[in-house]
């Protein structure tokens, strides 16, 4: 463990994603705290200019609500849906793929076709129709969001299970007797875990960037404010308020530059094999 | 190589049939009762016409039946009816389906070229400022929303400076001919092609980078390398050739995102295609057509992943065909 944070500290990418994703958590935990201010309230007349006033210091939008309540309450949102559906997603592709790696043939042949099946559907366009026909909400988002994004994970995890049940330590296990499921859980997914958490910080970055562009195009969830939501509200009166789209727009891409890096640290520091190569 | 496009297209054909069969059971999964709400849509409510409605698609036969009623619709190109546009959903998008292609094909393009481009000039000053330049830069890209670049362009681009139109595929009312129409669309392209370009152009470059830093190292380079060959020849014929392989797989897994990125750009640029066609659907909450859009996304995509594994055993010949 010590190794670990040594090694991910000396990587540069590592560092800085770190600062990021701390900064971000510590926004949508104590932001709305610090910053009682409602995104849905008017504050300030519409189309406040940013850095006029100081206690509205992003300015306001359509209908004079402050930007800048909303780009902190809107942490909360992003950051939540990229953890719970990238969990959600790792809990159905972790098993579907230790199962097709661990007992190969014919399990192995159904549940990998069953995996091919969803990773051929465009995974945007899946997530649209699912929360379109589920009606928009925090629920629905997140279920559409972790239904595209498990097939790399079982895939990912199918690998890894299918080199490691032929290390000895494995068999050994076998040979004792062991149960299959004690085998699995026990002695072969935590031999597999480092590529996956590897694969899980990427997968955060996308599903917030998922979850923005279903908000965007006017499925997110109707009670809570997103930065995706804000950019897509502030898209028509562009022209005359630019800020309404820049600043929860940065936010994202800061978040998600602030996980990619992670994911890069990470993979320095857990597979140092693989390191140079990228991805 | 004729029995590897047969097995490929039959098993296209499965995984397409067994999206329709999915896109039938979402279809029920949408709210209300499909004849119900296409009677509301059709502006009468009596129970009567509802009955005939139901007889008329089926909707009072057993659901297997009612399935084998979609399937062989889709077979035969009928989607069903768009009772918000008031025409066949198969129509509408045939009507779409160009300016798609010419959208998501020229970004392709775009990202291909220039995130091989960039992608070599990065691995080829590995470690200078260059290198960390492109990488800095390819990892902004990766990190935007598509539709934030969209309006990012527009901002600039269209209100700013001026230079470029924000919306729709032509002039409108300009009534353009020959070669000033095509100057016209292309003006009309250039930013929602760039938009859904950028952000593919950024994976391309790392990969790119990645794979050729790793090609390098292999015995056959240093072979080249003990030739005499120049060093242009071995990074062109050599180096570039082997690590373009993983960019080509590459490419076939994001044809997907590609059309996902299609949706917002479209819906940003008022570009008439498909993906716009789609949010409209959403918009209305009209099942069918957005069913419909998701059917064809989704044959696009497998057309697309067809293609890519052919070239990529072009560009491997140690791949044999027949496997």
């Amino acid at each position: 463990m010590k190794q670990f944070w040594k090694s991910m500290l000396k990587s540069p990418s590592g560092v800085i994603g770190l600062i990021i994703l701390l900064l971000a958590i510590s926004v949508a935990v104590f932001g709305p705290m610090l910053f009682p201010n409602s995104p849905w309230r008017m504050v300030q007349r519409p189309f406040l200019p940013p850095f006029t006033v100081s206690t509205v210091p992003l300015g306001t939008d359509a209908l004079g609500r402050d930007v800048f309540a909303g780009m902190i309450f809107g942490a909360r949102v992003s950051l939540l849906v990229g953890l719970v559906s990238t969990l959600v997603a790792l809990v159905v592709g972790v098993p579907i793929g230790a199962m097709a790696g661990y007992f190969g043939g014919k399990v192995d042949d159904a549940l990998m076709r069953f995996t091919e099946f969803f990773q051929t559907i465009p995974s945007f366009a899946l997530a649209i129709v699912l929360v379109a026909i589920l009606q928009p909400s925090i629920y629905s988002i997140v279920a559409s969001i972790a239904v595209v994004s498990w097939p790399p994970v079982a895939r990912l995890v199918r690998g890894e299970v299918l080199s490691l049940r032929t290390r000895e330590y494995v068999q050994a296990a076998v040979v004792t007797g062991q149960s299959n499921s004690w085998i699995i859980l026990r002695e072969i997914l935590p031999n597999a875990l480092s590529p996956v958490i590897v694969l899980a910080s990427l997968m955060v970055a996308t599903a917030i960037l998922l979850e923005s562009s279903l908000s965007f195009l006017g499925l997110g969830d109707p009670n809570l404010i997103s930065w995706g939501y804000m950019v897509g509200a502030g898209r028509t009166v562009i022209r005359q308020a630019w800020w309404i789209t820049v600043f929860p727009g940065i936010a994202i891409l800061i978040s998600v530059l602030g996980l990619n890096l992670i994911g890069e640290g990470l993979n320095d520091a857990l597979n140092p094999r693989l390191s140079r190569e990228g991805r | 190589m004729l029995s590897f496009v047969a097995q490929r297209v039959l098993k296209g054909v499965i995984v397409l049939l067994a999206i329709v069969v999915l896109n039938f059971f979402l279809i029920r999964l949408a709210p209300g009762d499909p004849a119900v709400v296409m009677a509301g849509e059709a502006g009468a409510s009596d129970q009567v016409f509802v009955k005939q409605l139901r007889e008329k698609f089926g909707l009072d036969k057993p659901l297997p039946e009612q399935l084998f009623i979609y399937v062989k619709g889709v077979v035969s190109l009928d989607l069903g009816f768009s009772f918000r546009q008031q025409a066949p959903v198969a129509k509408l998008i045939g009507e779409r389906l160009p300016a798609t292609l010419l959208l998501t094909l020229t970004a392709f393009a775009i990202s291909l070229m220039l995130g091989i481009l960039f992608g070599t000039f990065a691995a080829r000053f590995a470690g200078t400022f260059l290198d960390t330049g492109i990488t800095v830069f390819a990892l902004i890209f990766y990190a935007m929303p598509i539709f934030w670049v969209a309006l990012m362009g527009i901002l600039l681009f269209s209100v700013t400076f001026d230079w470029l139109p924000s919306f729709g595929y032509e002039t409108v009312g300009a009534n353009l001919t020959g070669l000033a129409h095509a100057v016209d669309v292309a003006k009309h392209l250039i930013m929602p092609a760039m938009t859904l370009g950028l952000f593919f152009m950024a994976t391309y470059t790392r990969m790119t980078r990645a794979s050729m830093l790793e090609v390098k190292r292999l015995d056959f380079v240093k072979t080249a390398r003990a030739k005499g060959l120049s060093d242009a020849v071995i990074q062109r014929r050599h180096v570039l050739r082997n690590a373009l392989l993983p960019v080509v797989t590459l490419a076939g897994v994001h044809s997907g995102t590609l059309i996902g990125g299609a949706v917002i750009t479209e819906t940003v640029f008022a570009w008439p295609g498909i993906g716009r066609l789609m949010y409209d659907a959403l918009l209305q909450r009209d099942y069918n057509l957005l069913l419909g859009v998701f059917v064809i996304c989704s044959a696009m995509v497998l057309i697309f992943n067809l293609i890519t594994d052919l070239v990529y055993r072009l560009v491997d010949p140690r791949i044999e065909f027949a496997s």
